[in-house]
């Protein structure tokens, strides 16, 4: 570790003090001169025909300014090219409740609301699908005309030879296992500010700027441009700083078209910021997710097999859906050593918001069912669940059967570490009953290898400048969105150019400034836009080192750039590091060294130049200041820029078979986790006393970053396995608040302990791979195990709430099963929940049963 | 509605507003006084996003009517930082990881300021107890306690070292919080 001066301490953000403080900027706190308002009228049907819409009466408001319609921008879009199956707003179909239908721009929200309730919408109300099961069957009133039995895409794979394979195993099990919806629940709304400017030689409106709380700004313009028929490079798209994304916001979002329609059509700035419950219903989190799963093991452990049968329930657009069901099958490759895979994906439409990508895409919902099984194989087998788990391990470097390249695997050691940090030899087994502890492992890409956009264009560019004042100007695409990216960027050009971090500014996610970088998503940051900007500091520390070689009558291979200066091997002054902490951990220390020290010559050389210093330095020397070889380098070069990409290598991009692009990666993160829970066999109330937590993140540029990135996961995935369900009904969210929809709290939430394992991946940054997504998935069976360990039951479908848990122990015991929906509404699904009196719009809800209370317009009760 | 004249202070300043009755505290500090660090992020109180001191207490300002706090002294996350320089409590939150998007930052430094304010050393429980009323969706709230602990060992030597200070000339000026 002591080979570096900046990577591998703990760092704070370099936008920490923006946040604290409350300064930094978010897309809701900006606003520009004479902005107007945006609302959205929502549909309250799930699935009907839009016969006329009438916005005379809302129009002539006092305080309206437009009311803007489909037909004002009647062009689809879509994130990925196969599903460009969305309109801004709906042209003649509305297909969930919340499907956008009109937007009203106005001087305030309290107009623009008011004329929401003006806007005359008729509908002819179609049959609408929930459950994706039957929607598959469905053969009239389809979702979308071009997709027969409402199947958005369907994938079979085989790999190896399955039969075989089950043929060979001494234990085959085969179960049903269900991931109920769930969401990202960003703490900062979608928000979106568009703006026209006007052109000075056409005096017409010309290039449009948007501001926005997007991971993808990149593709945003791409969408923009399409939708508004506008050249890309005449819109500009700003990331101002992004409260939280978790893959909601890595794709267009409606209002983000919408705000850019409305402001075209208003002619006037306008900002559109959903509502808590509008962002429930833009969505795009992690499908239902029906999984039949097939694992067999021989009798030493090894598995032998797998089949898979997943059903996505993924809402009405297609959003990352494709990618989705193919990340399902694909993932179920590269964490163990599985010979034979077979495959089969639906992803269905239903008339519900759209599913997308969320934290851990693709694979967590079918890990969850891998994990759980192996643990029951493995007590069938008689083995430990951690030693089954080692009796499958990859030997890399190695390709799986499915395609993908595995390098760097550092799984034998998380699995390890967790172990040992658990005291779990010593304790599984032994814990007093209703208390037990679980494992599981979990893994996932540093990045697709392959761009949603086909092309041979780079997935991260970086531009660097340095200027006489020894500045360091970073430009990147990538997008900060809490996640650290900025930090990481100016870490690794500080390490290249062995400067302190204080020197290093970060300018990025600006589409006019900045080079284009596909955005943050699929964990691709540090890899990709980390490996851009370590070849663009390399770039320029050459054209530096030239410059300081001559200076100095040396070779450039002599010279070592550190602590703010450049100096010649053998003079090289040892650069102090930070002691530990009394409590043994690395004190962060966010700026490098404390005082950065500034050069004599700064004032001289920024006035005189080099002349003064040629004046000054009378022959060559042992060391430079940074900014003087700075100066000298502008000097001999004429300029200080260098420029760097990542475009993943050929062998890593996968098989050939069909959705064969989705999957690989250059490089996977690994995870091993054991939860210790305790279960209350009065209420099934489940409690998750502490998770150890082991993730192999190649290298921990910023361990405090990579500690907070594994310990959010985690407890993310603690969330849906314990509380956070997306409930339904006809179509309706019934659960659309932070309270609701059960986000833990401080008192829900365990402690993490995580353990950071580093595999140095060959082609990482500094060897770092991914760390914000592979450890959530674990946590899911990682818990469920855990409650198998405490009270032997074997949970089927998360998330595990107190009913389904009661409900488990129950049926063990030949108990009948309690109904705690009974009598509560004739209508209900089994898993109705009462509304939780959020913000439902005034008498706009959708037709309910006539014995639902809630139709009467007397409170039930009477007085009192 | 039509608009009625009242007196805010804020952050020690005070501030003549004309505003509608129904105006949100949390619209008014945002819209009218462009003190965007206080949050919007669920309009019902279910997050903590929004919150702000006033008179000391904790309060959740999306759901509290900006009228209804005249002759009241309101605190924001941008009364917080000392002198032009940041708050021990935000110093560490910065370092320990506390904020990762940093939405729900301001509010978790104002519950933290409120909690703190009544209990200087609070134990784990009545840490994680306090920061119930907040919602986070990055950090799984245990980097934030790292950081509370942190700061609050900040503090207690800042306040050792004022002590022996306040016999010499250059003692810095002590802004008392409890004050009321």
């Amino acid at each position: 570790m002591t080979e570096f001066s900046i990577i591998g301490k703990p760092t704070a953000m370099v936008d920490a003090a923006d946040k604290t403080t409350g300064a930094g900027k978010y897309t809701d706190d900006l606003s520009v001169p004479g902005m107007l308002v945006g609302k959205i009228l929502h549909s309250p049907y799930p699935h009907a025909r839009i016969k006329s819409i009438d916005t005379r009466r809302a129009e002539k408001l006092d305080g309206v300014i437009a009311v803007v319609v489909g037909k004002d921008a009647p062009k689809t879009y879509g994130i990925l090219p196969v599903g460009h199956d969305e309109y801004p707003l709906a042209l003649d179909k509305v297909r969930y409740v919340g499907d956008n239908v009109a937007c009203v721009v106005a001087t305030s929200e309290a107009i623009a609301e008011q004329a929401l309730e003006l806007i005359d919408v008729e509908y002819e109300v179609l049959p609408a699908y929930f459950d994706p099961e039957e929607s598959m069957k469905a053969s009239s009133d389809l979702i979308h005309d071009n997709k027969p039995n409402n199947l958005e895409k369907d994938y079979h794979h085989a790999f190896g030879d399955p039969d075989q394979g089950f043929a060979e195993a001494d234990e085959v099990l085969e179960a049903r296992f269900i991931a109920n919806e769930v969401t990202h629940a960003a703490m900062e709304p979608h928000s979106t500010l568009a703006s026209f400017e006007i052109d000075p030689h056409t005096g017409k409106p010309g290039r449009l700027t948007v501001w926005s709380s997007t991971q993808v700004p990149y593709y945003l313009q791409h969408k923009l441009s399409l939708v508004l028929e506008m050249p890309m490079q005449q819109i500009r798209v700003i990331k101002p700083l992004v409260g939280g994304g978790f893959g909601g916001k890595s794709e267009v979002i409606p209002i983000e078209i919408i705000a850019a329609v409305a402001a075209r059509k208003a002619q006037a700035p306008v900002k559109i910021t959903y509502t808590r419950e509008e962002v429930f219903w833009a969505h795009r989190g992690r499908p239902r997710t029906i999984i039949d799963l097939k694992t067999g093991v021989k009798r030493d452990g090894r598995i032998t097999a797998v089949k898979a049968r997943v059903v996505q329930d993924g809402g009405a657009y297609c959003s990352y859906g494709v990618v989705t069901i193919l990340y399902s099958g694909a993932l179920l490759g590269a964490l163990y050593d599985i010979p034979n895979i077979q495959y089969d994906g639906y992803r269905v439409l239903t008339n519900k918001p759209a599913c997308g990508a969320m934290r851990g895409h693709g694979t967590v919902n079918v890990r969850f069912a891998f994990e759980s099984q192996l643990d029951e194989l493995a007590a069938k087998i008689g083995m430990d669940p951690a030693e089954i788990r080692q009796r499958n391990l990859l030997q890399p470097p190695c390709i799986t059967v499915n395609g993908l390249r595995v390098q760097s695997y550092g799984l034998p050691e998380c699995i390890e570490k967790t172990v040992d940090r658990s005291g779990w030899m010593q304790r599984k087994g032994k814990l007093p009953k209703g208390r037990g502890l679980g494992i599981a492992c979990s893994h996932y890409v540093s990045g697709a290898a392959n761009s949603i956009i086909r092309s041979d264009m780079p997935h991260s560019t970086v531009n660097i400048k340095i200027d006489r004042d020894g500045g360091v100007v970073v430009y990147t695409g990538a997008s900060e969105i809490g996640q650290g990216s900025d930090t990481m960027t100016a870490q690794i050009a500080a390490e290249v150019l062995g400067c302190s971090l204080s020197r290093v500014r970060v300018i990025a996610a600006d589409t006019d400034l900045t080079p284009i970088d596909i955005g943050s998503y699929s964990s691709r940051v540090t890899f990709m836009a980390g490996n851009a900007t370590l070849r663009a500091a390399t770039e320029v520390k050459k054209l530096i080192a030239a410059a300081a070689a001559k200076k100095m009558g040396c070779a450039v291979e002599e010279l070592v750039f550190r602590a703010d200066a450049v100096c010649k091997l053998a003079g090289e002054s040892s650069p102090g590091h930070n002691p530990p902490g009394p409590d043994g951990r690395m004190r962060p220390s966010p700026h490098g060294s404390p005082s950065p020290t500034v050069s004599g010559h700064v004032e001289g050389q920024i006035l005189r130049g080099s002349l003064q210093q040629k004046r000054k330095d009378e022959g060559p020397k042992d060391q430079m200041t940074f900014e003087e070889a700075v100066v000298a380098a502008i000097d001999f070069h004429g300029a200080l820029t260098g420029t760097g990409s990542y475009a993943p290598p050929q062998e890593a991009r996968g098989g050939k078979h069909k959705g064969g692009g989705v999957g690989p990666s250059p490089a996977y993160s690994y995870s091993a986790q054991v939860a210790e829970v305790s279960v209350d066999e009065e209420t099934g109330e489940v409690t998750v006393h502490k998770v150890w937590a082991a993730h192999d993140c190649g290298r921990a540029l910023n361990p405090v970053s990579v500690e907070g990135q594994i310990i959010g996961s985690v407890w993310m995935g603690m969330g849906q396995a314990l509380t956070e369900e997306m409930v339904w009904k006809d179509g309706m969210l019934m659960n659309p608040g932070l309270l609701e929809y059960r986000s833990p709290s401080s008192i829900e939430s365990p402690e993490v302990e995580p353990i950071i394992v580093e595999s140095v991946d060959p082609e990482g940054p500094f060897g770092a791979k991914e760390c914000s997504e592979g450890s959530l998935a674990a946590t899911i069976p990682a818990i469920a195990n855990a409650i198998y360990d405490a009270v032997g039951v074997r949970l089927h479908e998360s998330p595990f709430t107190p009913e389904r848990v009661l409900a488990a122990l129950r049926a063990k015991k030949n108990a009948k099963t309690l109904n705690l929906t009974d009598g509560i509404d004739p209508t209900s699904p089994k898993r109705f929940r009462e509304h939780g009196g959020s913000l439902w719009f005034k008498g706009k809800g959708p037709e309910r049963h006539e014995l639902d209370p809630a139709r009467s317009e007397a409170p039930a009760g009477g007085a009192d | 509605m039509k608009k009625e004249l009242i007196e805010l202070r804020v952050n020690g300043r005070t501030n003549e507003l004309a505003i509608e009755p129904s105006a949100l505290l949390l619209d008014v500090l945002r819209q009218e006084l462009q003190l965007t660090g206080s949050k919007r992020a669920c309009d019902d109180s279910s997050c903590g996003a929004c919150t702000v001191l006033v008179d000391g207490v904790a309060m959740m300002s999306c759901t509290l009517l900006a009228a209804s706090c005249e002759g009241q002294e309101i605190t924001t996350i941008e009364g917080v930082s000392e002198h032009g320089s940041l708050a021990a409590i935000q110093k560490a939150y910065g370092d320990w990881g506390g904020a990762q998007c940093g939405y729900c930052t301001p509010g978790f430094i104002m519950t933290v300021k409120s909690l703190l304010a009544e209990n200087p050393d609070p134990s784990e429980a009545d840490v994680r107890a306090a920061l119930s009323s907040n919602l986070c969706r990055c950090t799984g709230y245990n980097q934030m306690y790292e950081a509370i602990r942190s700061a609050i060992a900040a503090e207690k030597s800042e306040s050792r070292r004022a002590s022996l200070d306040r016999t010499g000339e250059c003692a810095r000026p002590h802004t008392s919080s409890a004050n009321d």
